[in-house]
């Protein structure tokens, strides 16, 4: 701690000296972000964050800092609530109250559990109203674990949320079994309480069937849904795989293990194949005693399945279901999924194939209704110097044509207002320093050589192969101005290289910087080592792959995250490492730094996003809500918004400003391994293991593209700089280029598509591809577009 | 997306009996049967559990396989510590055992002396990562540089030839089917009559095949002109060079159409010229195609078999039969042949079939001569052991007497008598390894002679050699090199310093069509003209053209017409279902203008290059899809410079044999020479 301390010092004074407004949450602490986590109809969810604090919090023990924190995470769940969730009302909020306490005092946490009850100033009477059940609660009574399956149930992504409890809320989850992702030591209090905990979370699955009827109740379903109007099946075909899921587990949590099998080998041939993988799980899964640490179950157990289902099709399901008296299958309907009814005609098949396929079914349609601000901001007026050499000098190159409607698009887009930008300031964004105002002049006058790409004109790709990486290159980063690659390797290095004639030069050693003259003109020259000069640089302090690794807008800092859970910042004027950003405890997949710097963003296996700014050493926001690990994490192009792409096979899109999600996109069949945004802000591509890249509308949250063609994972994907195309790079040793434009052009954004969420995609991939190029044995790890628009790739050769 | 594949999903667990080997391993014997199948279950869940994190790990490294370090990562995850020393790069050395009536997989750890770990010198470093850029892509074409992968994969090869419609341009556009498609307004117009292609299909079932142009770039046109004057010239470094570029270098799809051509025409003109170093330069390329793993030669085969089978088969390949080593030519040819049927024989096509006919009917027939014997029986012999076993060993009595014939009798001819005597060694040494693998052991000289007749006792003591050889090999080595220490003839002809005169001048334009033509002819009126000639050979490519006794059709497919009258040595093959693209035509019909000496009465004939389309005369049907038909201007040319080379070689430097034939007939392996694979 107090070398972190340290460095955070020391990051203070090298980074914005200014001293740059800070994103702070108007709450207290990261619990604002997280206690908001949910959607405001999504009120237990907002609680959620809460619990998840403040077991955390009681997860460490009697030591005193905990308790502070519990005590600070109180009001922050206490006052987001009735801010967020206001319909939710009051007694919901009592009520997750009520279970955090219940859960202090069996955690044997006495000094938590007051704070607790002192902060959220709770009436005698309430906690006397709420001691009955508490008091029952180590017999297992009902009424409390029930309440407490409900509190719990939604705290599927915050369950593991919280950096310094992320163990013990865990546990207090996942009952702490020994080989779950509880941490060491944290397991002792826990553990001795954990038995009504499962029950607790298990306890839906508690109600007795016959075990032997369960294979007829499926078939029977089945047999209803396949002889029903075509109309219907496919809607109705949805429920499948949630039944089965949720069949199948609860005859392994009742312990009929032999029926259990026998269901799964029945059935499971006819769930979708995307479902694949976690049938996977699902399969290994036969013990009850295995439910306890599977996270894939949990999943299931704690989030409702979304199926969207038209009114018509409901209502011959229920009818159905209530004429046959089959309660089982009624009561998992009731339980454990969560049925979207929309008015209006049944979806097609393929409209369904579209949309489904993500770990908790789709999204709700209230999910993707709040107004994003997908706009760009307004781009600073800075004087060009119009120097005349460099006019002439453009004559030379013998494009005038082309230069002079540009340089107006460029005037125009800079001085008009976006409609659909945020505010300027809606998000504190770092002060423009000379060297970046520098740096934004470059960008124009490169912008105006720019080669203006479309179908006829497709970019030259230039191929950076990494040779002798031993198949260890796990991450690509390219700055902005294409001047500097970056790798990050399984050998924990993070290699940077020049690629341009002008070297990597470190500043000397402090010794040697005191014999500097400090009043001379070019001293920042003299400052740089020119005697360490050289193509290449690499920076160690990691402990394991860097998977993740961004270089800042000013080219002064890079990023890197790694399988040690550290992202660290490195300058790229010492080469040295500046801080390690701990928070995440398991892998962090990914990090990207903001458009306009200062502020990063980071996910990892334990399932969050955070928020970052360099110099504050916690993160600001914990975007918290998927239910598998956050493979790729982007920013939007105006940086009020942070997109991240993950194993449950769903695209979130969140709000930095409250931490919200606005946005959650369903459709891909795989996890998800690459994101990019155009640079008009208004879409999203993301690609995933699928092989398939889907492009959506951000303003309106819905699907408007698939492009198919890939054989695996997509690794990469960019547009152009103008956003004419957009290049994906894949595993399958391919790049690919697609015709953004006509993707784009005729969006179905009517109301009714709008309103409904229904979407008609052409099968038009083959149109929309522009070529395909081989590369001989290198997956495409990066793809970046140089401001003139020329296409860097980057990958590892793989000898076969 | 949806119906891709049925997922097998299968519940595997652990065998409880490992339970308790593992359990044994640690000092606890008694276990019962039902913790046992409790720990199997746990254990084999975990393990799942652990497997499925591991695949996280290799998916977030951009791998496409697992290894080691994923397993260790997913441990760390569960809070466990991981394996220590399983580092293996590639695979795990898991050994298996069996004993006391249970059976084990176990992983060898092997006791290390640290003073060996010591003493040993450290291993290389290896190579640091670098970073290598080239261009994947400019403006949109993949550029044929040898960072890319080869311009049009085999895979792409394959598919346009069978499935012709389906592709668009063949060659560059590594796109090309998906593109072709999508802006096909925008494309040249090249690829526009392709579109129109399929329309055709409905009103004309003949063109089945849209037509593919094939347009060869300036610096492909160079390349060609390069590599086909090296491969036939003089210096024999450049010719390695040519050669190897052709082996190795991608991308040369495009030109194979010509390359085939060449050599079909080189193959056709020099046999007639007798020019054996040109056969065999010839012959040289046609291995080198073969070695080229980039290419897909299908299309090809049905130019390149004929020529081959011309090298084996040709009554004379030489000037001086006697002195000349044209065995040499015709083994390795029939080696060729071999390899040829080994890659693109199949139920189908039946090449071997039809190649393995071919060399048995001109074996039987009684008048066959010696070359033209030899050469059937080296191309049956290289098929492989069961051909010679069904094919060679029921024919070594009636061949044996043939042979002690020519050996004993009165000397007729002494061309008879060397010929004779290449047929018995080779028989000898082919037959030879087979009846050692077929015979028991004890090899009796009497026995052979009852069996085998005249060739019994020879072949009797050969087969002891070989015995004695194979127990040799077996002792030393593995039992594959064998066949290499067999004396392998040579192919490389070690020329005789060039004088003066090499007559640049054709070289240097072959833009004119009228030069090589004209060369032709002078080099035919060179060779004089007989009426019924022995050493002149006509080669006919059409399958329905065998009126004239001068020649006769050896034809792969049983139904042709021609190869009953047996008059003269069978010296050309074909393969009927083509449309010949060259034709044999007779004075009368189309001479060439400038071509006026032919000789009154004598059968003069004349290659001519044509298009099918303009084929008159004896041509197939003109809508017929030929394979392909190039530019007529290009080819020749350059077809008509291999004649000049190997007419230059005729007059100049009667090539030398490198090694006179021998009595024994096995040749000195020369250096350089290539060593076909087969």
């Amino acid at each position: 701690m107090a070398a972190l301390a340290e460095e955070q010092t020391e990051v203070a004074v090298k980074l914005e000296p200014e001293g740059p407004p800070t994103l702070l949450p108007p709450q207290a602490g990261d619990g604002a972000g997280e206690g908001s986590g949910g959607t405001p109809n999504n009120g237990p969810n907002g609680g959620g964050g809460a619990v998840a604090a403040a077991a955390a919090a009681g997860g460490d023990g009697g030591t005193p800092k905990p308790v502070v924190a519990a005590s600070a995470a109180a009001p922050a769940g206490a006052a987001p609530v009735p801010a967020a969730a206001t319909e939710a009302g009051a007694p919901h909020d009592r009520q997750t109250l009520l279970a955090v306490l219940q859960f202090l005092r069996q955690s044997n946490l006495r000094e938590a559990e007051e704070a607790l009850r002192r902060e959220a100033r709770l009436l005698e009477e309430a906690v006397a109203g709420s001691g009955a059940p508490g008091e029952l609660d180590g017999a297992g009574a009902e009424a409390a674990s029930a309440l407490l399956s409900r509190v719990t149930a939604s705290v599927p992504g915050s369950a593991a949320a919280d950096p310094p409890g992320s163990g013990a809320s865990a546990a207090t989850v996942f009952s702490g079994s020994a080989s779950g992702p509880a941490a060491p030591g944290k397991v002792g209090s826990v553990a001795v309480e954990d038995q009504p905990d499962v029950s607790a979370v298990l306890s839906a699955y508690n109600q007795q069937g016959d075990p032997t009827m369960y294979e007829e109740y499926y078939s029977g379903l089945k047999h209803f849904i396949e002889c029903s109007l075509d109309c219907h099946r496919a809607e109705l075909s949805q429920l499948f795989y949630p039944l089965f899921v949720h069949m199948y587990l609860e005859l392994v949590y009742n312990q009929h293990e032999n029926e259990a099998k026998s269901f799964f080998e029945k059935f499971h041939g006819d769930q979708e194949c995307y479902y694949q993988d976690d049938l996977r799980v699902l399969s290994s899964l036969t013990k009850k005693e295995h439910m306890k640490g599977n996270e894939t179950m949990l999943d299931f157990r704690t989030s409702k399945f979304v199926l969207r289902i038209s009114r018509d099709s409901y209502q011959l399901l229920k009818r159905h279901l209530q004429e046959k008296q089959n309660n089982q299958i009624w009561n998992i309907v009731q339980e454990h999924l969560y049925i979207d009814i929309f008015d209006g005609m049944p979806r097609s098949k393929q409209q369904i194939d579209a949309m489904v396929g993500s770990l908790a079914g789709e999204a709700k349609r209230e999910a993707n209704k709040s107004k994003v601000f997908f706009g760009l901001l307004k781009e600073p007026e800075i004087e060009v110097p119009l120097d005349d050499e460099d006019e002439e000098g453009e004559n030379e190159e013998g494009k005038p044509k082309k230069k002079k409607p540009k340089k107006d698009s460029i005037g125009s887009k800079s001085k008009k207002q976006d409609p659909n930008a945020p505010p300027q300031n809606r998000i504190p964004l770092p002060e423009l320093k000379d060297s970046d105002k520098l740096d934004k002049i470059m960008n124009m006058k490169e912008t105006t050589k720019r080669v203006r790409l479309g179908p006829d004109c497709l970019p030259s790709i230039c191929f950076y192969t990494f040779l002798n990486a031993y198949q260890g290159l796990t991450a690509v980063d390219v700055t902005d101005d294409s001047s500097l690659i970056a790798g990050g390797f399984a050998d924990s290095t993070v290699r940077v290289w020049s690629v341009t004639p002008k070297k990597l030069r470190s500043v000397k050693q402090a010794s040697d910087l005191s014999l500097i003259d400090k009043e001379s003109d070019d001293v920042l020259e003299r400052i740089m080592d020119e005697k360490t000069a050289s193509e290449l640089k690499i920076l160690y302090g990691h402990s394991g792959p860097v998977y993740g690794a961004s270089f800042s807008p000013d080219r002064n800092y890079l990023l890197s995250s790694s399988e040690d859970g550290t992202v660290r910042l490195w300058s790229l004027q010492t080469f040295t490492c500046l801080v390690g950003y701990k928070g995440h405890n398991y892998p962090v997949w990914d990090t990207q730094f903001s458009p306009y710097g200062y502020y990063f963003v980071s996910g990892g296996h334990d399932r969050v996003a955070r928020l970052w700014a360099t110099d504050h050493y916690q993160p600001l926001r914990i975007f918290a809500g998927h239910l598998a690990d956050v493979n790729c994490t982007r920013f939007h192009p105006n940086s009020n918004y942070v997109a991240t792409g993950s194993a449950d096979r769903t695209v979130r899109l969140w709000d930095v400003l409250n931490g919200n999600c606005v946005r959650i996109f369903t459709g891909h069949k795989g996890p998800i391994h690459s994101l990019t945004f155009s640079p008009n802000g208004r879409f999203l591509a993301t690609g995933a293991t699928d092989g398939r890249v889907l492009l959506w509308d951000i303003g309106h949250g819905l699907m408007v593209g698939e492009l198919k063609g890939h054989t695996d994972t997509v690794c990469s994907l960019r547009f152009s700089r103008d956003g004419e195309i957009l290049a994906s790079g894949s595993m399958d040793n391919t790049v690919r280029l697609w015709d953004a434009i006509k993707a784009f052009e005729d969006l179905e954004t009517d109301d009714f598509t709008t309103a409904t969420g229904h979407i008609n995609l052409p099968d038009n991939s083959q149109e929309l591809l522009l070529g395909t190029y081989m590369t001989k044995s290198t997956p495409v790890v990066h793809l970046h577009f140089t401001r003139r628009n020329l296409v860097l790739a980057a990958g590892a050769y793989s000898p076969q | 997306m949806a119906e891709e594949k049925k997922l097998k999903l299968s519940n595997t667990v652990l065998p409880s009996e490992s339970m308790k080997v593992v359990a044994e391993s640690m000092g606890i014997s008694q276990i019962q049967e039902e913790t046992c199948q409790l720990l199997t279950d746990e254990v084999s869940y975990r393990i799942k559990e652990i497997a499925q994190d591991a695949l996280k790990f290799m998916h977030m490294g951009k791998r496409q396989k697992l290894t080691t370090s994923d397993i260790d990562y997913a441990l760390k995850l569960k809070n466990v510590e991981p394996l220590y020393g399983f580092h293996a790069q590639e695979f795990i050395p898991f050994r298996f055992a069996s004993g006391g009536g249970r059976e084990l997989y176990f992983y060898e750890e092997k006791e290390v002396d640290l003073s060996d770990i010591i003493n040993t010198p450290l291993p290389r470093v290896p190579l640091d990562v670098c970073l290598k850029a080239h261009w994947l892509s400019i403006e949109g074409c993949q550029p044929a540089i040898p960072e890319n992968p080869p311009p049009a994969p085999k895979e792409q090869q394959k598919a346009e030839a069978t499935e012709p419609l389906k592709s668009a341009k063949p060659g560059q556009e590594e796109d090309g089917p998906l593109k072709g498609k999508g802006q096909g307004a925008a494309a040249a117009d090249g690829k526009g009559k392709e579109k129109k292609a399929p329309p055709l299909l409905e009103g004309a079932p003949f063109r089945l095949k849209p037509r593919s142009i094939h347009e060869l770039s300036v610096e492909q046109q160079l390349y060609y002109k390069e590599i086909t004057e090296a491969c036939v010239g003089s210096c024999e470094a450049k010719r390695a060079e040519a050669l190897q570029s052709i082996a190795t270098d991608p991308g040369l799809y495009q030109m194979l159409p010509r390359f085939s051509t060449f050599i079909s025409e080189g193959v056709r003109v020099n046999v007639v010229q007798n020019n054996l170093a040109l056969l065999i330069y010839l012959m040289r390329m046609v291995k080198a195609l073969m070695d080229n793993p980039t290419l897909y030669l299908e299309k090809y085969v049905h130019e390149l078999i004929p020529a081959v089978m011309t090298c084996i088969v040709s009554r004379q390949l030489c000037l001086r039969p006697d002195v000349d080593n044209h065995w040499a030519l015709r083994d390795f040819a029939a080696r060729l042949v071999a390899q040829i049927c080994k890659h693109f024989s199949t139920t189908t096509n039946n090449i071997q079939s039809r190649i393995t006919k071919t060399f048995t009917k001109s074996w039987v027939d009684e008048k066959t001569p010696w070359t033209t014997r030899y050469g059937s029986i080296a191309g049956l012999a290289e098929l492989g052991h069961d051909v010679i076993k069904t094919l060679i060993l029921p024919r070594l009595q009636q061949e044996g007497e043939r042979i002690r014939s020519v050996l004993d009798g009165p000397v007729l001819s002494n061309i008879d008598r060397i010929g004779a005597d290449h047929v018995q060694s080779l028989l000898l040494k082919h037959c030879a390894p087979v009846l050692a693998k077929l015979r028991p052991p004890p090899d009796n000289q009497d026995a052979y002679r009852v069996e085998f007749g005249s060739l019994g006792p020879l072949l009797c003591s050969h087969v002891v050699k070989a015995r004695a050889q194979a127990a040799l090999q077996a002792q030393q080595v593995n039992r594959t090199t064998l066949t290499i220490t067999q004396p392998r003839p040579t192919l490389t002809l070690s020329q005789a310093p060039q004088p003066g005169p090499r007559t640049p001048g054709l070289l240097k334009v072959p833009g004119s069509i009228a030069l090589p033509v004209q060369t032709l002819v002078s080099a035919r009126a060179a060779a004089p003209p007989q009426p019924s000639p022995p050493p002149t050979k006509f080669i006919v490519m059409s399958s329905s053209s065998s009126a004239s006794s001068t020649q006769q059709v050896l034809s792969l497919s049983t139904s042709a017409p021609g190869s009953g009258s047996t008059t003269t040595s069978p010296v050309t093959t074909t393969v009927p279902s083509v449309q010949p693209i060259v034709k044999l035509v007779s004075t009368a019909t189309t001479a060439p203008p400038s071509t006026a000496p032919a000789g009154p009465g004598s059968v003069q004939k004349y290659i001519v290059v044509s298009l099918p389309p303009t084929g008159e005369g004896k041509g197939g049907p003109p809508s017929h899809p030929s394979p392909v038909p190039p530019p007529s201007s290009s080819p020749s040319p350059l077809g008509g410079s291999a004649l000049c080379g190997g007419k230059q070689e005729a007059g100049d430097s009667p090539p030398p044999a490198p090694g006179t034939p021998k009595a024994n007939g096995s040749q000195p392996a020369g250096p350089g020479s290539p060593q076909p694979a087969l």
